[in-house]
């Protein structure tokens, strides 16, 4: 789990968090500068360039090779706002001792995607993983279905970053990759804690979301290990159940469902795509 | 893992109320150190429970879970769980989070020790 972070991280985590110290007004020299420890009042927090700032609906621009769809406008999620049962799900993988927490955390935000198991797209921004950031996700949901949905760069630093999820997303909640020193080797971990966004989502979870979101993410792991060259990584999966009850005053979360807007979406797109080729036929004749 | 640098210190306030002050950094290493207070406060026989963040240093997103795992503690037991002393900041990520849907912000101790006793009285 992701530890404290002293004056030292500070430093360590400045370039790639330059453009968020940037937001808050902060230059790349002094983002990348360790904080002095008897620092006034008036400086930012030490974690000010980890956070994104506060945005309330998300904004995004279209990224090639993914649908984009189901993310513009839609609120932040977290599991206060879900329907279903609450989870803490932790995937964990012994990194070894060659490999610090820092070289496995830069390593994951810099190629984040190509981690992901095959037939699911993330199209974040191409700096990697920085404090808010809208990634663009097509997912494989079966039936070559894709299911078109985003997720927010909630906060980064040196150790950890962590995603959020939108309306309309499977869940609700945040995913936490973090990396840490126990004993002499590196543990690398991604936490989900997370409700089913909506009914729909939480009758998909017990048949098969949650099967396979196991898969998914110990497939990830299992690919960012090869890359930090372990012969044979091996994934620990640990699910707790946080609370049982569902929050049924949640259940109209459904609206936003993007399994089934994808759906629709799909069956729709041969219909979009030839009214979109008539008004461009249209425009070029009236041009 | 390192010890957290953090201290919870628990205070009572008439027969209902606690509040915990905490000092230093939440990050999910200090959980042990919240639950402990939270037990300290009377657990769950405590219906309210103010969290004073005047003495915050540092918050990272394993710190934003942790509150979530006392909040689902405190639903299970009808706890009202309050907040003051957050600096813009942090009040700020209170808000990306959705977490102040949950958990109510007050500027001060006064009102929101006024605000718990209000909200008791509400049906």
């Amino acid at each position: 789990m992701t530890e404290t972070a002293g004056p030292d991280k500070v430093a360590t985590a400045a370039p790639d968090n330059v453009a968020s110290a940037e937001q808050i007004g902060l230059s790349a020299r002094e983002a990348a500068a360790p904080p002095p420890r008897d620092a006034p009042e008036a400086l930012p927090p030490r974690d000010a360039a980890s956070w994104a700032r506060k945005v309330d609906r998300l904004e995004v621009d279209q990224r090639a090779g993914v649908r984009g769809t189901n993310v513009a406008g839609r609120r932040l999620t977290g599991p206060v706002q879900g329907f279903g049962k609450m989870w803490q799900k932790t995937y964990r993988m012994d990194a070894g001792p060659g490999i610090t927490p820092e070289e496995a955390i830069a390593t994951w935000r810099q190629h984040f995607p190509e981690f992901w198991p095959k037939g699911n797209r993330f199209a974040g921004a191409l700096t990697g993983i920085n404090p808010g950031d809208v990634a663009l996700l097509d997912l494989a949901i079966g039936g070559g279905v894709k299911l078109s949905t985003g997720v927010f760069v909630l906060y980064a630093d040196a150790e950890s970053f962590t995603l959020m999820t939108p309306q309309g997303h499977m869940f609700a909640g945040w995913i936490t990759f973090s990396a840490e020193r126990e004993g002499d080797s590196t543990i690398v971990q991604a936490q989900v804690l997370m409700r089913a966004n909506d009914p729909l989502y939480e009758v998909s979870m017990i048949i098969a979301g949650h099967r396979k979101e196991d898969k998914f993410w110990a497939a990830t792991l299992t690919a960012l290990g090869r890359r930090l060259g372990l012969p044979d990584p091996t994934v620990e999966t640990r699910s707790t159940c946080v609370d049982s009850k569902r929050q049924w005053r949640h259940a109209r979360n459904i609206w936003h469902n993007s399994m089934v807007r994808s759906m629709l979406q799909t069956i729709a797109a041969p219909v979009t795509g030839l009214g979109r080729r008539g008004r461009g036929m249209k425009s070029r004749a009236d041009g | 893992m390192d010890a957290p640098a953090i201290t919870m210190d628990v205070r009572r306030v008439g027969e209902t109320t606690a509040v915990v002050d905490i000092k230093g950094d939440v990050t999910a290493a200090c959980e042990p150190v919240l639950m402990s207070a939270y037990e300290a406060a009377g657990g769950g026989a405590t219906p309210r429970l103010v969290l004073n963040f005047g003495g915050l240093e540092y918050m990272n997103s394993g710190g934003i879970g942790m509150l979530v795992t006392l909040l689902v503690r405190a639903n299970r037991q009808r706890q009202q769980l309050a907040a003051y002393g957050l600096s813009e900041h942090y009040r700020e990520i209170f808000e990306l989070t959705r977490l102040d849907e949950a958990i109510t912000i007050y500027d001060s101790e006064e009102s929101a020790l006024d605000g718990a006793v209000r909200g008791r009285s509400m049906p």
